[in-house]
């Protein structure tokens, strides 16, 4: 992880870093594509007995037990489908790995520094918190959200620290 | 070239700690009246193992309580003195002192407490043997060092013991110290680097005599008084050896030399004297001499030596010509490449800064790198590549069951070769499986090796007499498992001491003999690992837990049987003794014994007839990483339900549920009525509740008791890789964990205890409408 | 073609050490974990210098040197002793089993590296 921050540090000081755009809703978002492990589509999951309904259960990735959130649900977003088309993307936060699902995975866009702009405070389906800022591609916003920030929040409910598993 | 010793540190660290278990575990198996010689030798050369390492990698602190140590040990082992319990008592207190002081280093400490003072004292006291000894007088504390001249030294005064005194307000002397090897016993020459350390940190030391001489020769500059010198000397040599006189006073500031302790025998030859080779700074003098002349003769260096003549001399012989030729001067040995010498002056070595003394004052010293030393017939790995491969091999487990599951549709007539072929991968990988994870397996030994000093311990403690009697240390079990397990068994055997195990006078009485005995046994059964902890003790008293439990309140079946009475032990907060003790409690923390082995799988039993003594018996799962388990239905969810925590499954009757009012439900089993804990009502979040009599009851053992645990369908019985919810997520209620089954989905392994907990929470007296509604 | 010594020692950490501030110099290093596997390495191998530990398991380095000394090929092989004594009983046990010399133990690489190179270059 450090190796990881250090290399983001030196591409930031250069130039400009890869973001992963995807949509919620009719937002769009971008997230460093270091954070992102792969994208996969979406499995039938172990449910997770007494937690929130976002969080949809856990799925074996290759050995490894990955919880998978539906920011969908999270974010109240209407009725979220599973078909062959739900995407996950599988990121891994400081070391965990966690699955998101969302409504679709639309690009990989390069971002300097400068087009990031500092986000107003506006009605973003995210909170403000989370969100690094805001970008203009060909006349799309994107809104750059801090997904590591995100992620490892209380409200979010994945680590033991925060949530201590109350049923 | 400069080489950075920490990097030897932690193999250092590694050695160390098993020298000191395996001196500990000799010493308590030495018997003081028939000591025998090996033993002595292989306690003796364990201390000696830690000194060296410790003196080469700058830890002078152990190096010096280890010297003590060894000083004395080798008295022994040349049978000068005889073993006795007190040696013994402080060689343990030793032991104790050095992993106190290896721990700390580990840490990037030091380990400073007036106990290594007071252990050097004792050792040295001991190691002088039956003669009065002068060093009785001088306090155990040594005061803190005045100003010195090596913050080597002073950093590691602490560790000197009572030779370290104070040494007032006389001006230094110099005194003349010579003693006569002849007279002055065999101790002199095993101990000859250490008085020298010693003397050192008196004063300035100079060495005058050689190593051959018969007659050495120091001058020593101190502070320090005539009879102090004496003592010190004393113990080292009969004082009709030494002859001490002063040379003259000198001013203090003028004496120092920079000789580096364990250096201090720097000596010219006595019998072919080299001119050049007078004095420490000079030692490559005779170089110059001619190869015949330097093969001929004895070569003292500072810090080794060669002899003259000896086989072997004539290549070195023949290498100093060829350097010669090579060289202009001197020699050049620090800087150059493999095989070509420089030009460059050697520096002596007593202006050579080593690379291994430790920072001024003993400060922290950065946490050593981990790195395998290169071993012979072993190879150290890391647990988490051991760890690492155990779960790459379940993943080829859990991939075969999935390709089972996939061809079982096939006609295994047409499709003959894939079914043969995958029957080979079962076996191999199950193969695969089991050779992997004897990488992990250790034998318990490494557990029971350090009971003998607990129940010498304890018992010394609590004035009994108690034998240990180990069985089956070579049982091996999951590393894991054994780190987890010595805390329990530790509290156990301290218990058995305490609590089970009477006073001589009353083992007397009772017609036993007066020391009790405490048996460990390891044992393999089954897929299961068995220790047990067996005292022929007291026993437990059935009437005194019954009181007790009705004083406290613990709910008991009706007629209960003896093993729920003494199930009460475990019970929080529970105890009987008349008198808690320091050692154990009783009943606190038996409970935690049984929590303790219960997150490892594990059951705890317990068996005891009164007067005879008192079993434990704890069974554990081969490894953490592998379950056995009962996989169990809910809805379309499969769950996996310990099977150590299973009893029996009953096909359950509607009348076999009651509600009892403020308790929720209840299953009635003989006479019994257990918690009803619906697994549905738990897990489900949609309110369908399973009719009693369409799902099945699974009767389990948690903390609180037996339980009822009513689930949908019983499965089958399986074999699981344990994985961590919580390294990607977080704990889940009423889960110890997850697995992969053979269809690659995750299924759930239940707690037990956890449901039992969540099930009262569901049941709460004040919700009666709960219970009825259950009543379906 | 690079000289090949032998460490005998009981302690891991020194072998360690050894070995690698020789291997580091440029030194081919075979490591024995006692006076018994000494010899069988040495039996097996061919050494331009050998270091032995005095006090060892199995073997110790006293009874290593003699057996060594009795084998044609290690008759004038420089076999150096480490030790943490510097007595004259050492010593002239050390002679008498056939050492080329001792070095005594704690030493630093600095020192280790001195002697080699003045034994075997």
């Amino acid at each position: 992880m450090t190796d990881k921050t250090k290399d983001r540090a030196i591409i930031n000081a250069e130039e400009s870093r890869e973001y992963l755009t995807f949509t919620l809703g009719d937002e769009e978002y971008g997230m460093d594509i270091l954070n992102v492990q792969e994208i996969r589509g979406y499995d039938a999951v172990t449910k997770i007995a007494n937690s929130p309904d976002f969080i949809k259960g856990v799925i074996n990735m290759r050995g490894v037990i990955v919880p998978i959130i539906d920011m969908r649900l999270k974010f109240h977003l209407g009725d979220a489908e599973y078909n062959q088309f739900t995407v996950v993307i599988i990121l891994n936060i400081v070391g965990r790995v966690v699955g998101m699902v969302v409504d679709g995975v639309s690009d990989v866009v390069a971002l300097k520094p400068d087009q990031i702009r500092p986000a107003p405070e506006f009605g973003a389906i995210l909170d403000t918190a989370y969100i690094d800022g805001l970008a203009t591609l060909d006349e799309r916003m994107v809104i750059v959200v801090d997904i590591e920030k995100l992620m490892s929040s209380g409200e979010m409910g994945l680590m033991d620290q925060i949530q201590s598993g109350a049923v | 070239m400069t080489i950075d010793m920490s990097q030897f540190y932690q193999v250092f660290f590694e050695e160390a700690a098993e020298h000191l278990a395996q001196m500990e575990s000799l010493l308590l198996e030495l018997d003081v009246e028939t000591a025998d010689k090996e033993m002595l030798n292989a306690i003796f050369r364990a201390a000696h193992s830690i000194k060296g390492g410790a003196g080469t990698f700058g830890f002078s602190d152990m190096a010096q309580v280890t010297h003590v140590l060894e000083t004395l040990l080798d008295r022994l082992r040349k049978q000068e003195l005889k073993p006795t319990t007190a040696m013994v008592d402080a060689f343990l207190d030793a032991g104790d002192v050095l992993k106190a002081q290896l721990a700390a280093h580990q840490e990037g400490d030091t380990f400073e407490d007036p106990s290594i003072a007071q252990v050097c004292a004792v050792l040295q006291q001991l190691a002088h043997g039956d003669a009065a000894s002068p060093l009785a007088v001088t306090p155990p504390p040594p005061p803190p060092p005045v100003a010195r001249t090596k913050p080597e030294v002073a950093a590691d005064s602490a560790g000197a013991g009572p030779v370290d005194h104070d040494e007032g307000e006389t001006a230094p002397v110099c005194w003349r110290i010579e003693i006569d090897r002849n007279l002055a016993g065999e101790a002199l020459a095993t101990s000859l680097d250490g008085l020298v350390e010693v003397l050192s940190e008196k004063g300035t030391l100079e060495q005058l005599s050689g190593e051959e001489e018969t007659t050495l020769c120091w001058h020593l500059t101190t502070a320090v008084d005539r009879s102090e010198i004496l003592d010190t000397l004393d113990f080292v040599c009969d004082e009709a050896a030494v002859k001490l006189v002063p040379v003259a006073s000198v001013p203090a500031d003028d004496t120092e030399t920079g000789e580096d302790p364990g250096y201090g025998f720097f000596a010219p030859p006595t019998e072919e004297p080299v001119a050049s080779n007078d004095e420490n700074d000079e030692g490559y003098g005779f170089f110059t001499d001619a190869p015949g002349a330097t093969q001929a003769m004895d070569q003292e260096h500072p810090g080794y030596g060669l002899y003259g003549g000896a086989p072997g001399m004539e290549q070195v012989a023949a290498q100093v010509a060829r350097q010669q030729q090579e060289a202009d001067q001197g020699f050049g040995f620090f800087e150059d490449a493999p095989g070509g010498p420089a030009s460059e002056q050697a520096p002596s070595s007593g202006a050579a800064p080593p690379v291994n003394v430790p920072p001024a004052g003993g400060g922290p010293r950065q946490p050593p790198p981990r790195r395998p030393p290169a071993g012979d017939t072993s190879i150290r790995v890391s647990v988490e590549k051991v760890d690492q491969l155990i779960n790459l091999v379940g993943e080829l487990v859990i991939t075969h069951a999935m390709m089972a599951e996939s061809i079982s549709m096939l006609d295994p007539v047409t499709h003959q070769s894939i079914f043969n072929g995958l029957s080979n991968l079962e076996r191999n990988s199950r193969d695969l499986q089991q050779a992997v994870m004897s990488i992990r397996m250790m034998p318990i030994s490494f557990v029971f090796n350090r009971f003998p000093r607990v129940v010498r311990d304890t018992a010394s403690a609590l004035s009994k007499k108690v034998n240990l009697k180990l069985m089956g240390e070579d049982t091996e079990l999951d590393k894991g498992l054994i780190e987890r397990l010595a805390d329990p068994l530790n509290h156990l055997v301290r218990n058995s001491i305490d609590h089970g195990i009477e006073s001589p006078a009353q083992r007397q009485a009772a017609g036993k003999p007066e020391a009790g005995q405490i048996v460990l046994r390891a044992s393999h059964q089954g897929g299961n690992i068995v220790v047990e902890v067996s005292d022929d003790g007291a026993g437990l008293n059935r009437e005194k837990l019954l009181a007790k439990a009705m004083e406290k309140g613990v709910p008991l079946p009706e007629n209960p049987s003896n093993k729920d009475v003494w199930h009460l032990i475990f019970a929080p907060g529970f105890s009987t003794a008349d008198t808690v003790t320091d050692i154990s409690g009783r009943g606190v923390g038996m409970d935690v014994v049984r929590r303790n082995i219960e997150e490892m799988n594990g059951r705890v039993e317990i068996d005891s007839e009164l007067g005879q003594g008192t079993r434990i018996v704890i069974r554990l799962p081969l490894t953490l990483a592998i379950l056995d388990g009962m996989s169990v239905r809910m809805h379309d969810e499969i769950f996996i339900l310990p099977l150590t925590a299973i009893r029996e499954s009953v096909r359950p009757r509607r009348e076999q549920v009651k509600t009892v009012s403020g308790k929720g439900r209840v299953f009635q089993v003989g006479e019994e009525y257990l918690p009803l804990v619906e697994l549905r009502r738990i897990f489900s979040q949609d309110a369908a509740h399973l009719p009693v009599e369409d799902g099945i009851v699974v009767i389990v053992d948690t903390g609180e008791g037996r339980a009822a645990l009513l689930v949908d369908e019983l499965m089958a019985q399986h074999q699981v890789v344990i994985k961590s919810l919580e390294t990607n997520y977080r704990k889940v209620d009423g889960v110890s964990g997850a697995t992969i089954m053979g269809d690659g989905r995750v299924a759930l392994i239940l707690d037990v205890d956890e449901l039992m907990k969540i099930n009262r929470r569901l049941n709460p007296s004040t919700a009666p409408t709960m219970v009825q509604e259950s009543g379906t | 073609m690079p000289k090949t010594i032998l460490t005998v020692d009981d302690s891991a950490s020194i072998r360690q050490m050894v070995s690698f501030t020789l291997k580091g110099a440029g030194y081919t290093v075979t490591e024995a974990v006692d006076g018994q596997d000494g010899l069988d390495k040495a039996k097996s191998g061919k050494f331009d210098l050998i270091f032995t530990d005095q006090n060892m398991p199995r073997m110790d380095g006293i009874t290593l040197i003699k057996q060594l000394r009795a084998m044609p090929q290690y008759k004038a092989v420089p076999i150096l002793m480490l030790t943490t004594e510097s007595g004259d009983a050492m010593k002239s046990q050390g002679r008498a089993a056939g050492a080329t010399g001792w070095l005594v133990k704690p030493f630093d690489p600095q020192k280790l590296l001195e002697v080699v190179r003045k034994v075997i270059g």
